[in-house]
């Protein structure tokens, strides 16, 4: 079995790809990867569909090995990848050999990175789709020693990379209103718009923590608000007024008032928030939101056309033989595969 | 952003750049509810290109769209179109939906908080078992964990509050009241309702294959009081005893 074996694994990594859909009504919410853009670009630099599933990983990292082949690429949150005594650079496609173990480290800047392999993780998938779902403990599990399967991969190109959206280290939210923007007082979405959002340590993948200084954020009058659906991106004022900005494993419904909702576009911003990271909220007209919109297929055809060739100095490149041997170098151009 | 200030209902929200909200009621009610499940049918059944998805909440209905194939104007034109000229608070129910008959389990370790709910109710533990399973009750959203309903309406005398502090944990199956609704706990945990019993059937199977979460909203459940025997003996059983029917 073609196979990417877990020599050792963090706590809080997982097999993500895009999620679930279609469960909505029925309280199971989409999950999928913290931060989709970093799935699209492994999946653009590998020039593969970006239905794949990929490793999530955050923490301590993890140590894998190839039993074949495997071309593999780091996206997301920046950590070092790193195969015997070479560091490899990020967002970038390289060939790892069967029996070479290589591992990512914590990350430096960020929150989740991603290990994509060609083929991507075939694990099979449970309701239609291969992520885990942390928080019910639905799909695979990690632990060391674990073996994944890894599917065919029909491309061969190496040596590509691209430059990736500046995401991480905090940054400006972009929001349109959500269900219960409206309950705030505009002083208080006034003062919301203003204030420096510090990240808490305390977030998974169902929500992120904000500290901030000030008034808490309350709503005017109504103290209990009925149950309604959330979705991904919204910022939730708990009980005591504290923000928390809901991830992709967040409830399906809730009853918390919601200041307001972040756009997908800057989602992955978001949830590659560090601790201690600044975070500031900018609500914005719905014809400046709609500019950033991309369905997949845009966000895919975008990226692609980002992925170029990378030279590298040969005296890098320890698998330099093996490339000769299987006569696999590429011009390398995104057009030879999709 | 004015949307959803005013009091006058249904009323449509934005939630985000891909989400609109159509709120029935800010309350709990059973026409809010049954208006919430006939417009989502509504909507599912008009075809309008650019859904992605549509969900219901107590009082409310979802739809997740792709605002570049659907604008926004354009589904808020198309949702008040549909809305127009029709009261939701007594439409009929959409169909496809299923009733359940679900085994449960109101004695002993079973049932540790009976009495306590019971009594707070003003009725005695057996007439309590009687107005829990004396007819369907409807799924009237589905959420906090996968497949878990919340099940209503019950009778006045039902709308307990929740316990100020919470049972540490409940497990798996717990049937659980408060506020006028009834919970089969689809996960183990705290909880600030009252379990009053317990069931074998699972709200969330995700190796399930053709029914990973069996009910959807706006099914009903029908409660049947078993003894614990009857319970045990039943687990082994495809859906642990629990039966189901197509609704007209």
């Amino acid at each position: 079995m073609r196979a990417l074996i877990v020599h050792r694994i963090g706590a809080g990594c997982s097999v993500q790809d895009r999620g679930r859909t279609g469960w909505l009504a029925q309280g199971l919410s989409r999950g999928g990867a913290a931060d989709r853009l970093a799935l699209a670009e492994g999946a653009a630099l590998l020039g593969q569909p970006p239905d794949l599933a990929a490793l999530e990983l955050t923490g301590a990292g993890g140590t894998f090995e190839a039993t074949e082949p495997m071309r593999v690429a780091l996206t997301g949150a920046r950590a070092v990848l790193r195969l015997g005594d070479k560091d490899l650079p990020p967002d970038a496609v390289h060939r790892v050999e069967p029996g070479a173990r290589f591992s990512v480290g914590a990350a430096r800047g960020g929150v989740f990175a991603y290990l994509n392999v060609g083929g991507g993780i075939d694990v099979p998938p449970v309701m239609g789709s291969r992520a885990a779902h942390l928080a019910l403990a639905l799909g695979p599990t990690l632990q060391d020693g674990t073996r994944l399967p890894v599917g065919a991969d029909p491309g061969q190109a190496v040596n590509r990379g691209l430059d990736p959206e500046a995401r991480l280290g905090g940054g400006d939210l972009r929001m349109l209103p959500s269900a219960h923007t409206a309950l705030f007082a505009q002083d208080d979405l006034a003062r919301f718009a203003a204030t420096p959002f510090v990240r808490d340590p305390r977030g998974n993948r169902q929500g992120v923590r904000l500290e901030h200084d000030g008034a808490p954020f309350a709503t005017q009058g109504q103290l209990t608000l009925l149950s309604e659906v959330i979705v991904p991106g919204d910022v939730q004022m708990t009980g005591d007024g504290t923000p928390y900005i809901l991830g992709p494993e967040a409830q399906t419904i809730g009853g918390y008032p919601r200041i307001g909702c972040i756009l997908p576009a800057d989602l992955p911003r978001a949830m590659q928030a560090a601790p201690g990271d600044v975070l500031r909220f900018r609500f914005v007209t719905p014809d400046e939101a709609l500019a950033t919109w991309r369905d997949d297929d845009a966000l895919m055809a975008a990226l692609r056309a980002r992925v170029r060739p990378i030279t590298r100095d040969p005296r890098d490149m320890p698998d330099l033989l093996s490339y000769q041997l299987i006569g696999g170098v590429t011009s390398g151009t995104p057009e030879e595969e999709q | 952003m004015n949307d959803g200030a005013g009091d006058d209902f249904p009323n449509i929200i934005p939630l985000g750049l891909d989400g609109m909200l159509v709120r029935f009621a800010d309350t709990l009610s059973d026409s809010g509810n049954r208006a919430a499940l006939a417009f989502r049918g509504v909507v599912d059944g008009a075809g309008i290109r650019g859904i992605r998805e549509t969900s219901t909440s107590l009082a409310s209905t979802f739809i997740a769209f792709d605002p570049v194939a659907l604008s926004h104007d354009r589904l808020h034109a198309t949702l008040r179109e549909l809305l127009a000229g029709r009261d939701w608070s007594d439409a009929p129910l959409p169909g496809g939906r299923t009733r359940w008959t679900v085994p449960v389990c109101f004695e002993g370790a079973c049932a540790p908080q009976l009495a306590d709910a019971a009594a707070l109710a003003g009725v005695s533990p057996d007439r309590a078992v009687r107005d829990l399973t004396a007819r369907p009750l409807r799924a009237l959203a589905l959420g906090y964990a996968p497949g878990q309903a919340y099940l209503g309406t019950l009778d006045a005398n039902w709308n307990l509050d929740r316990q100020s502090a919470l049972t540490r944990s409940v497990p798996l199956g717990a049937v659980i009241v408060a506020v006028r609704q009834v919970i089969m706990f689809a996960t183990s945990g705290p909880t600030g309702w009252r379990q009053v019993g317990l069931t074998r059937f699972r709200c969330f199977r995700p190796d399930h294959g053709e029914r990973p979460i069996p009910l959807a909203p706006g099914d009903e459940v029908r409660l049947r009081a078993v003894s614990e025997d009857e319970m045990q003996r039943l687990a082994g059983q495809p859906d642990a005893g629990a039966t189901s029917e197509a609704l007209a």
